[in-house]
């Protein structure tokens, strides 16, 4: 395996770790404040849907974008009213949310562009364009660090920027503000932060409504930014991979970023490598793509010691009884 | 109460006479959707046709998950409709059940055989129409690597995986070819971020030709192609308009023609047993329209025909790879 080879890997996986960063991070925020999110997957595919359908039609991507995020917004809106308005099981509400997002995109999509449940195929004005960091092409040829730069950091959508850029700020916002450390509290602890009199069910809703924008643009991602249009269930259990790596990564943002490049680097192998030699012997290509998964279970069963959740995960938040 | 007594008597009536007519024929579409812009398509266009042609009507069905399959094949058939065209090598074992307790009722079963008195099974000789692609693949790189894509991984996709790397080899000798597989379960047919990443990694291989035979998955291997300027060849229907200038050429599979003439004949012409579709027939070849005209030169077109009367005559004999599950290039 020499350089290059190496390089084209990373750059795959940090196309692929994209989508699972945003939405690790959105259950971040989420379960941080004691409200369980097993739904990030329809948020995402919801998002996917709307962006692919408004981009296509208005053949604007901006456009796209903040109807994705709007409509994974409101999916966080009916998790939030069902979970801490009416405190209902946090779980269930996820369950359904991703029934009813898997049904509703195909639904809608066969009525509005009659193609089988899928949007049209986007034009590039409808698509995230990768954009190049300046000095790109005048470094490329520097040994090493050249392809580094114009490689492996240059040349993606703005939106990859946007979630590598979500994870200092994801952390700054929880371990570096007032808000931060409300939110925190709030789910290890919310009798204590109302007992200060702040509200827990509006620290509980913005926490979710900022998980909605997490997976909006995740989503978005995935239909504008990796491919060029909807098709039915696109997000292809990524949401369900973004909760192992929430759970791998401890809830924390930095882990979250290892987490997920880890997951990303394990996918992009798989495709790199759909038969690989090793010592002699011919690994299938099944495998490897199932690697991934082997390695969650793996992980995930003792190899980061203990995983804690948040303590008031899972409970909705009752002031008296 | 009345009223809706009545209303249902006279539905009954309808749908009893409907019966008496002659039989409609019905069309059964596989996972993947009627507008894969792929093999349902192709299906769906056939039967378009002939309701055109004829002014026929037929009854149509669109399976929505796994579990469907035999209780869609029962309703169908007891709707009445006959003969009934079944899509895609994952209804066999179903229709393997089905079909006995139907006798009077005709099946056509699309690229699979199912060894049953009252069913048809059409069969396309893939493994030639990739051979004739492969072959054109390998004269259009400039980099002596092709690829190929596939969709869910079985023995369906992996003859056209293996026509594919025979053709090109026999065009150069010493080409590279790439094969990946997007998956083991159905939801390969519908994963075009995989499709896309796939071409991706195979273009940092080098190739710079890419072939996908993988249903919905194939768009974003397309689109991918386009993007990162290299050529592609799409599959079943002729995929050449999708991108203009970037599809190199369409490995055709007349699901089509196959289509409308089970249609055609209806319940008098039907012949059970099993019909083979090849390149003689034109049941498979290669697309040319004005999109790709640029892209195709003379010389590739003579190489192609040449190799197209060979091995209709039998002196070039393409290896199919469902016949014992190997493959002798690649």
């Amino acid at each position: 395996m020499d350089f290059n080879t190496i390089i084209q890997i990373l750059d795959s996986t940090i196309r692929l770790a994209t989508p699972l960063l945003l939405a690790c991070l959105a259950g971040l925020f989420s379960e941080r404040s004691g409200v369980f999110d097993i739904g990030l997957e329809a948020k995402m595919l919801v998002a996917a849907f709307f962006s692919a359908a408004v981009a296509a039609t208005t053949g604007s991507v901006l456009l796209g974008l903040g109807a994705g995020i709007a409509a994974s917004m409101a999916f966080a809106l009916i998790h939030g009213i069902a979970s801490i308005t009416f405190r209902g099981d946090q779980l269930i509400s996820g369950v359904a949310l991703n029934f009813l997002a898997s049904g509703m995109t195909v639904l809608i999509a066969r009525d509005w562009f009659n193609q089988g449940g899928r949007t049209p195929a986007l034009m590039d004005g409808g698509r995230f364009q990768p954009i190049d960091l300046p000095f790109a092409t005048a470094v490329a040829d520097v040994p090493v660090l050249g392809p580094i730069y114009s490689e492996l950091l240059s040349g993606h959508t703005i939106l990859v920027y946007v979630a590598f850029a979500m994870v200092p700020l994801t952390w700054y916002i929880l371990f570096r503000t007032r808000f931060g450390l409300r939110l925190r509290a709030v789910g290890e602890n919310p009798g204590a932060v109302d007992t200060a009199g702040i509200s827990v069910v509006r620290l509980r809703y913005s926490a979710v409504m900022i998980a909605g924008v997490l997976c909006g643009i995740a989503g978005a991602y995935l239909a504008t930014g990796l491919a060029a249009g909807f098709v039915k269930d696109m997000t292809a259990g990524r949401g369900f991979i973004a909760l192992a790596a929430l759970i791998f990564a401890k809830w924390r943002p930095w882990y979250a970023l290892g987490a997920c490049l880890l997951f990303g680097l394990l996918d992009a192998i798989g495709n790199r490598y759909q038969s690989i030699e090793l010592l002699g012997v011919a690994v299938p290509g099944q495998f490897m793509q199932a690697l991934p998964y082997i390695l969650t279970v793996v992980i995930l069963a003792g190899f980061v010691g203990k995983a804690i959740p948040p303590r008031a995960g899972g409970e909705a938040y009752v002031k008296e009884r | 109460m009345t009223l809706m007594k009545k209303l249902l008597g006279a539905s009954a009536a309808i749908a009893l006479s409907a019966g008496a007519a002659l039989a409609e024929p019905g069309l059964i579409i596989d996972l993947g959707g009627k507008f894969d812009k792929s093999f349902n398509e192709s299906a769906y266009n056939g039967a378009q046709k002939w309701v055109e042609d004829t002014g026929g009507e037929y009854l149509e069905t669109e399976l929505q998950s796994e579990a469907q399959r035999e209780q869609t094949m029962r309703r169908m058939a007891e709707r009445g409709a006959n003969p009934i065209v079944v899509l895609g090598f994952a209804n066999a074992s179903t229709l393997e059940k089905v079909a006995p307790d139907y006798p009077e009722t005709s099946f056509a079963i699309v690229d699979m055989v199912v060894d049953q008195p009252n069913v048809q099974s059409i069969v396309f000789s893939e493994h030639e129409g990739s051979f004739l692609v492969g072959m054109m693949a390998a004269m259009a790189s400039e980099t002596g690597t092709v690829s190929f894509v596939g969709g869910m991984d079985v023995p369906l996709i992996r003859k056209f995986a293996c026509g594919y790397a025979q053709g090109a080899e026999a065009a150069n000798p010493d080409v590279k070819v790439i094969q990946n597989m997007t998956g083991t379960t159905p939801s390969a047919w519908n994963d075009p971020v995989k499709g896309a990443e796939l071409t991706k990694a195979q273009i940092a291989q080098g190739s710079d030709v890419v072939f996908a035979a993988a249903g919905g998955t194939g768009v974003g291997v397309l689109q991918a192609a386009k993007d990162e300027g290299i050529l592609s060849i799409g599959v079943d229907s002729n995929q050449n308009y999708l991108h203009p200038g970037s599809v190199l050429t369409s490995m055709t599979k007349r699901v089509d023609n196959a289509v409308y003439t089970v249609f055609e004949q209806g319940e008098e012409g039907f012949t059970p047993g099993i019909n083979v579709l090849s390149l003689e027939n034109d049941g498979v070849g290669y697309a040319m329209d004005d999109n790709n005209k640029d892209l195709v030169t003379e010389e590739m077109v003579n190489a192609l025909e040449d190799a197209k009367a060979k091995i209709v005559a039998g002196e070039i004999k393409v290896h199919d790879y469902t016949s014992d599950d190997s493959c002798p290039a690649g």
